[in-house]
């Protein structure tokens, strides 16, 4: 459906961070000594309210790496990632202590908007969440909201961002049919279309593929290491075997149970590359986890 | 496991017998028995009206003015000024009630939260409800009437009060309805607060937003009470909805099925008739016309 022009224009003129001007070279050649530091957490709490989800979490994130999040389910992965985009604003309650970085920036100090935060740090979902609209649609919402009226340029936005996700094959003779009509796989990879084409510097992806088969998986997969050479992609994962194929960096999160209070709270237990992570763990409760003992 | 050894037993796949089966089909029959009840009284309304009504209703009688005197035959003169009455302040009315309706329930369900404001707006929303129609046709009578004189104004604002908590409640819950994930999904992409809602939110509930409308509108066109003190009924048309006295299908299906006379009460049934036909259009053009908006919601 169209929607009546909005006044907007000022933004679309929005600096691109450095990263997306120049293609970068691959993350392998990169991989011992990291990239820019993307974010940068220093000692971030999350509250919901009163209850305090996730405790004293520091950690860098690096320019064209992917790293993963893994843990056992209420360890707070998600909760952390949410905080990098500013996600966390949309839950009644939700409230951040200590502050994130990205590129220099504070996330959470006074003046900074949300919505400028979302448009370079972009997010995929546990679920696919296509729009009911068509495939275009879906994908060219974000690019309409920066203010692109103009169909042609539309259309190459389209087109570049499904073969991004390597959609475009299986989609370019039905682009106006409805984003629902597609299989679980196909519509994750549309989400991710559909995020790619703002240009975001990064992608959070929260368990993409949780909700997929193998073959949807192997699909993701291979396109988040066709994609990293220009983006910065955080993932969280429930699945160990994921995070080695994919990931350049691994940070291991745990419950943290008080014993007098009896309250659970998340906590970030370790923080490395991924073959370290997995290979030669310095902490036993990442051991524990990563051999299967646990979790 | 030694497979073969022995015999198996042919697994029953039949439905079981007893008690449980009885219940069952106790339970089968009861709802067809509740069907047919809820649907006996809706088919003999409409069999009732049609068989009445469908002998009056002719070219001449749908656009024919002004209303004739009770004694009159039903040949004779037409509906028009009810029909135009009808058309106009319940549009009118709709114009009102509708967009307000649907920015209230935007704001209670995307906007408010559960602030007191937003709380106490769903609350009194709730309770006018409740309130009797002809207590709406009362209070325009007392706060407009009484200083402006009749008018079809007065009557939208009547019907426009009756329909607006339906609207707010009706779109409320199909907002609600809206998964939190494709409002998150339109957030991450930088979408604002009111981009979210004009862009993902309404088109993905337009159609529950447009039934529930509907239904304030078909309700509002029926009501007869709230025009009394409002519009008066007169019988010349009366293109002018906002000044001067004005009349509508319901008001003349009172004054004429009221009345000793074989022509006043056949009329009566032409109206009837004629109002429900116009309800009956008018869903089909709304479904129509939502059938579009929602191409892609399947």
């Amino acid at each position: 459906m169209e929607q009546p022009e909005q006044k907007i224009a000022t933004q679309t003129e929005l600096p691109k961070p450095a990263a997306l001007q120049e293609p970068r070279p691959s993350a392998a050649a990169v991989s011992d000594t990291p990239g820019a530091t993307v974010f940068d957490s220093k000692n971030v709490s999350i509250y919901y309210s009163s209850f305090r989800a996730v405790t004293d979490v520091s950690l860098s994130i690096y320019e064209n790496e992917i790293t993963a999040f893994i843990g056992p389910s209420g360890c707070g992965k998600t909760t952390v990632l949410r905080t990098l985009n500013r996600m966390n604003d949309l839950i009644p309650g939700a409230r951040v202590e200590g502050d994130v970085h990205y590129r220099g920036e504070s996330l959470y100090a006074t003046g900074v908007s949300p919505i400028s935060v979302r448009r370079r740090i972009g997010m995929v979902f546990q679920k696919p969440n296509p729009f009911p609209k068509s495939i275009y649609d879906n994908v060219a919402y974000g690019p309409r909201i920066n203010g692109i009226r103009n169909k042609g340029k539309l259309d190459e936005i389209v087109e570049k961002s499904l073969r991004g996700a390597a959609l475009w094959d299986e989609v370019k003779n039905r682009l106006n049919k409805s984003g629902l009509g597609l299989s679980g796989g196909q519509a994750q990879r549309l989400c991710i279309a559909r995020t790619l084409a703002v240009e975001p510097d990064v992608v959070l992806m929260d368990e993409p593929c949780s909700a997929l088969d193998p073959i949807a998986t192997g699909a993701i997969e291979d396109l988040m290491h066709e994609i990293k050479s220009r983006y910065t992609i955080v993932i969280v994962t429930h699945n160990m075997q994921q995070a080695t194929r994919v990931s350049d960096r691994t940070a291991f999160y745990s419950v943290l149970r008080d014993e007098k209070s009896d309250t659970r709270t998340g906590v970030l237990v370790e923080y490395g590359r991924t073959e370290q992570i997995f290979n030669d763990p310095q902490d036993e409760r990442t051991k524990a986890y990563v051999t299967g003992r646990m979790g | 496991m030694a497979a073969g050894t022995v015999p198996q037993q042919a697994p029953n796949l039949r439905e079981p017998k007893g008690w449980r089966r009885t219940k069952n089909r106790i339970a089968t029959a009861l709802m067809v028995l509740a069907f047919i009840l809820v649907i006996i009284p809706l088919g003999f309304v409409l069999y009732t009206v049609v068989a009445r009504g469908a002998s009056i209703i002719s070219w001449q009688f749908l656009t024919g003015s002004p209303i004739p005197p009770n004694t009159l035959p039903a040949s004779i003169g037409g509906m028009w000024p009810a029909v135009l009455g009808t058309l106009t302040i319940t549009g009118l009315a709709t114009l009102m009630a509708v967009p307000l309706g649907i920015l209230g329930a935007v704001y209670l369900n995307e906007y408010g939260g559960k602030n007191w404001l937003a709380t106490l707006i769903g609350f009194m929303s709730d309770v006018m409800t409740g309130v009797p129609s002809i207590v709406m046709g009362l209070f325009i009578f007392s706060i407009w009437v009484l200083h402006f004189g009749y008018s079809g104004l007065a009557g939208a604002f009547a019907l426009g009060c009756l329909m607006l908590p339906i609207v707010i409640r009706s779109t409320y819950e199909m907002l609600r309805l809206v998964p939190n994930s494709l409002r998150e999904g339109s957030y991450a992409l930088g979408a604002t607060k009111a981009r979210v809602t004009v862009t993902v939110v309404l088109p993905a509930a337009i159609g529950g937003i447009v039934s529930g409308a509907l239904l304030a509108v078909a309700r509002a066109a029926g009501e007869t009470a709230p025009l009394l003190f409002t519009i008066l009924t007169v019988t010349a048309a009366n293109p002018n909805v906002f000044s001067g006295a004005n009349t509508s299908l319901p008001s003349q299906i009172f004054s004429n099925a009221s009345q000793p006379y074989v022509g006043a009460q056949d009329r009566g049934w032409g109206a009837a008739l004629t109002l429900i036909a116009i309800c009956f259009i008018l869903m089909i053009a709304a479904r129509v016309v939502t059938a579009r908006f929602t191409r892609y919601s399947r």
